[in-house]
């Protein structure tokens, strides 16, 4: 069946299908239940599962992780909301060191399947500590996976998909596109959850994004085509692992490369990204693999934002240098 | 008796179950009930001209006008957010009040009473939620540090900025704000015993205004907030907080035992949060209106004034003098908020490191240049 859903309620319709499919899975969060998360992902959740699968938790979020490792281990499947990506931190202990290495530890007698959500991004005026894109922290981070969603199809299956799996994973959404509609195909799964996409064909340059900035990256596309060139939007999907044979594949033809994240340009996906395109594909390569990201400073205050976050004019800025060389 | 079933017996009653006088909790220090009767309490004196009298007044309905004009500012879309304080200015002008120049106080970001009682211009409040900064105001100079956003982080800072105090032997100490929902987070506990341990020259104010967002106080804590000060080894004392009077006479007490040497204490100032958590909030979806009504029976600001009055302690001039005061800063507000110029962008990069990188300096450039290639293109 298709159904038009924003993002937020493709994961709210996920969460609830995941409820539904596996007793086992409980959700674990602040506010996520009478007031269904400040986002209202949860909304009506605990009203139809129960307090207890749909737990307001104490304003702590080291238990939150901490508690899932517990729950995880005695079959539980926990999913964890953070409220937003500045808060993930009092629980970085707990995902680093725990989380993540509880699989390998174990030889894997013990599996992780926690699922951590958070609303990252920026773009929502908000103040310090709501606009952060910490996807870099956990990607480096071995035994974690990371995805981020970009379309209310990959957030319906998305979710699902990464609640059945069965290795802790970092759940990105992009909170600033929670209001986003889009057609979703509830019988049939839009693909793998590790696996990136072209989301629009083209032969001159390769642009790469995801979550919040696929749109964007889109949007810079279509200014593009208007000026005669032509650019090819690959929606990666997944952070860690990352799939880049589309991306391979699509720069042996292009020859160029722009990698677009919110995030810090230093040490971020970009810079991983570059290094493995230039290692593969080093003699297709017309430019040097070009980042779009954010400067190397605290997430500014809301009125400078726009400055701060790559827009359609900097992709175009990029996709200019890119084709200058 | 399982050991459940004797923890849940003390529960605290349902928030704004009980009469207007908060029945059953012989331990709330009063020295002001809700009909703004002056009562003595054994263990908190309170010394207090009417004069000081009449400045307390001033300050809570200065804060409380502050806070209105804030709020409609959001609505009228010039400021992101705002975390109102409604109902709580007493909690926070007690405690403010109570503060002597040298100490140093560690708000969280709803703590505009005391940033008031700190000299802090209202424009530097409302600049963050404006989204121009995070904090006009030098926490230096007003020994009112920057709002802390993180819940319960400034708890930590509070606590080594007294000890910094106590190896300089200053005669000051610290009052670190936080909220019920707070108490939860670990580095809350550790900041407790690390105050216990080193008998830091900290009090810990905890603004229990009943609710984290959504979540109300129960689902913190099987206790009376106050009484965990007594498993990290300090007095834990609970006040009505939203008796002026009696919060700047328990304050006081416990920032004079900590600067001669005794440690910390708990405060828990009982309240209630009358506004939405923040202007993005909805507490219709969690919170019943007569919980609400119930608690405006005890408002914070109408007590001091039944009381000022009926002990002659002021009239009706002076409360007119205060009101027309209070437009006069609400109007300055509204004139400040609105003609707030923006940010440079530059300003991104200026203030990171102390001292600049090669790096930084360079994306500073290039920033520069890409925007100066926009000009004359009407971006
Ligand atoms: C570490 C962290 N987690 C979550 C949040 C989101 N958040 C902001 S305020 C709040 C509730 C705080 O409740 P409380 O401590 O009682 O203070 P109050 O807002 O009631 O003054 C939450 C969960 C946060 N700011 N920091
Ligand atoms: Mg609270």
């Amino acid at each position: 069946m298709a159904e038009t859903l924003t993002i937020g309620k493709a994961l709210n319709l996920g969460l609830r299908k995941a409820m539904e499919d596996d007793a086992k899975v409980v959700l674990m969060g602040e506010d996520i239940g009478k007031l269904g998360g400040v986002f209202r992902i949860t909304d009506g959740l605990q009203k139809d599962f129960g307090e207890a699968r749909v737990v307001d938790t104490p304003l702590a979020e080291a238990g939150i992780l901490g508690t899932a490792v517990g729950l995880a281990m005695r079959g539980y499947r926990p999913v964890c909301e953070i409220q937003f990506d500045g808060f993930v931190f009092p629980a970085y202990n707990q995902i680093v060191t725990q989380v993540a290495k509880i699989h390998a530890r174990s030889k894997g007698r013990l599996q992780m399947p926690i699922v951590i959500r958070i609303p990252f991004g920026g773009g929502i005026g908000a103040v310090e500590h709501h606009s952060e894109s910490p996807e870099a922290y956990f990607a480096h981070t071995a035994g974690l996976k990371v995805v981020a969603v970009s379309t209310p199809a990959d957030a319906y299956w998305g979710i699902q998909q990464a609640i059945a799996a069965p290795d802790p994973i970092v759940f990105l959404e992009p909170k600033r596109r929670y209001w986003e509609k889009g057609a979703v195909d509830t019988d049939t799964a839009p693909g793998p959850l590790f696996g990136s996409r072209v989301v629009r064909g083209g032969d001159d340059v390769t642009v790469l994004a995801y979550g919040p900035m696929v749109k964007t990256a889109l949007q810079a596309a279509e200014a593009a085509a208007e000026e005669g060139r032509s650019l090819e939007v690959i929606d990666l999907r997944t952070v860690s692992p990352l799939d880049l044979d589309p991306v391979f594949d699509s720069v042996r033809r292009t020859g160029r490369c722009v990698v677009v994240h919110e995030a810090p340009v230093t040490l971020g996906l970009g810079a991983e990204i570059a290094a493995r395109v230039t290692e593969t594909c080093f003699h297709s390569l017309e430019a040097p693999v070009l980042r779009v990201g954010g400067y190397d400073t605290p997430y500014p205050p809301s009125k400078l934002e726009e400055e701060y976050l790559p827009d359609l004019d900097r992709v175009l800025d990029a996709v200019d240098r890119s084709l200058g060389f | 008796m399982t050991a459940l079933q004797q923890t849940t017996e003390v529960v605290d009653p349902v928030p704004g179950a009980g009469a207007p006088h908060l029945p059953g909790q012989p331990e709330l220090v009063q020295l002001l009930t809700p009909e703004g009767e002056r009562v003595e309490h054994p263990d908190y004196a309170l010394d207090v001209s009417d004069d000081e009298l009449r400045g307390l007044y001033r300050d809570l309905a200065l804060v409380r006008r502050w806070d209105v004009e804030a709020t409609a500012l959001q609505r009228q879309g010039e400021l992101g957010i705002w975390a109102s304080l409604l109902g709580q200015e007493a909690a926070q002008v007690g405690a403010g009040r109570a503060l002597a120049p040298d100490d140093m106080a560690f708000p969280t970001y709803r703590e505009h009473g005391v940033a008031w009682t700190r000299g802090v211009d209202p424009l530097h409040v409302i600049s963050l939620f404006r989204g121009v900064d995070q904090g006009g105001w030098d926490p230096v100079a007003t020994h009112f540090n920057l709002y802390t956003v993180v819940i319960g982080a400034q708890t930590l800072h509070a606590t080594g900025y007294a000890m910094g105090l106590q190896r300089d032997g200053a005669e000051s100490a610290t009052l670190a704000f936080l909220g019920d929902g707070a108490t939860s987070q670990g580095e809350v506990n550790e900041a407790m015993i690390w105050a216990a341990t080193f008998a830091a020259p900290v009090v810990f104010f905890c603004q229990n205004n009943q609710y984290a967002i959504s979540v109300p106080i129960e689902r913190q804590s099987r206790v009376p907030l106050y009484q965990r000060a007594a498993g990290f080894g300090f007095p834990g004392v609970r006040v009505d907080g939203n008796d002026v009077l009696a919060v700047l006479a328990v304050t006081r007490a416990a920032l004079a035992a900590a600067r001669e040497g005794s440690g910390p204490t708990f405060i828990e100032a009982f309240t209630y949060r009358m506004g939405a958590h923040t202007t993005s909030d909805d507490p219709t979806r969690y919170r019943l209106a007569s919980e609400l009504e119930e608690w405006k029976l005890r408002d914070p600001i109408a007590r001091l004034k039944a009381h000022l009055s009926r002990a002659g302690i002021a009239d009706a001039d002076f409360f007119a003098s205060v009101d027309a005061e209070g437009d006069e800063l609400a109007a300055r507000i509204r004139q400040g908020t609105v003609e707030m110029p923006d940010p440079a962008g530059t300003e991104i990069f200026d203030h990171v490191y102390a001292e600049q990188t090669p790096e930084l300096a360079r994306q500073r450039e290039e920033f520069v240049a890409y925007h100066a290639s926009f000009e004359g293109e009407g971006h």
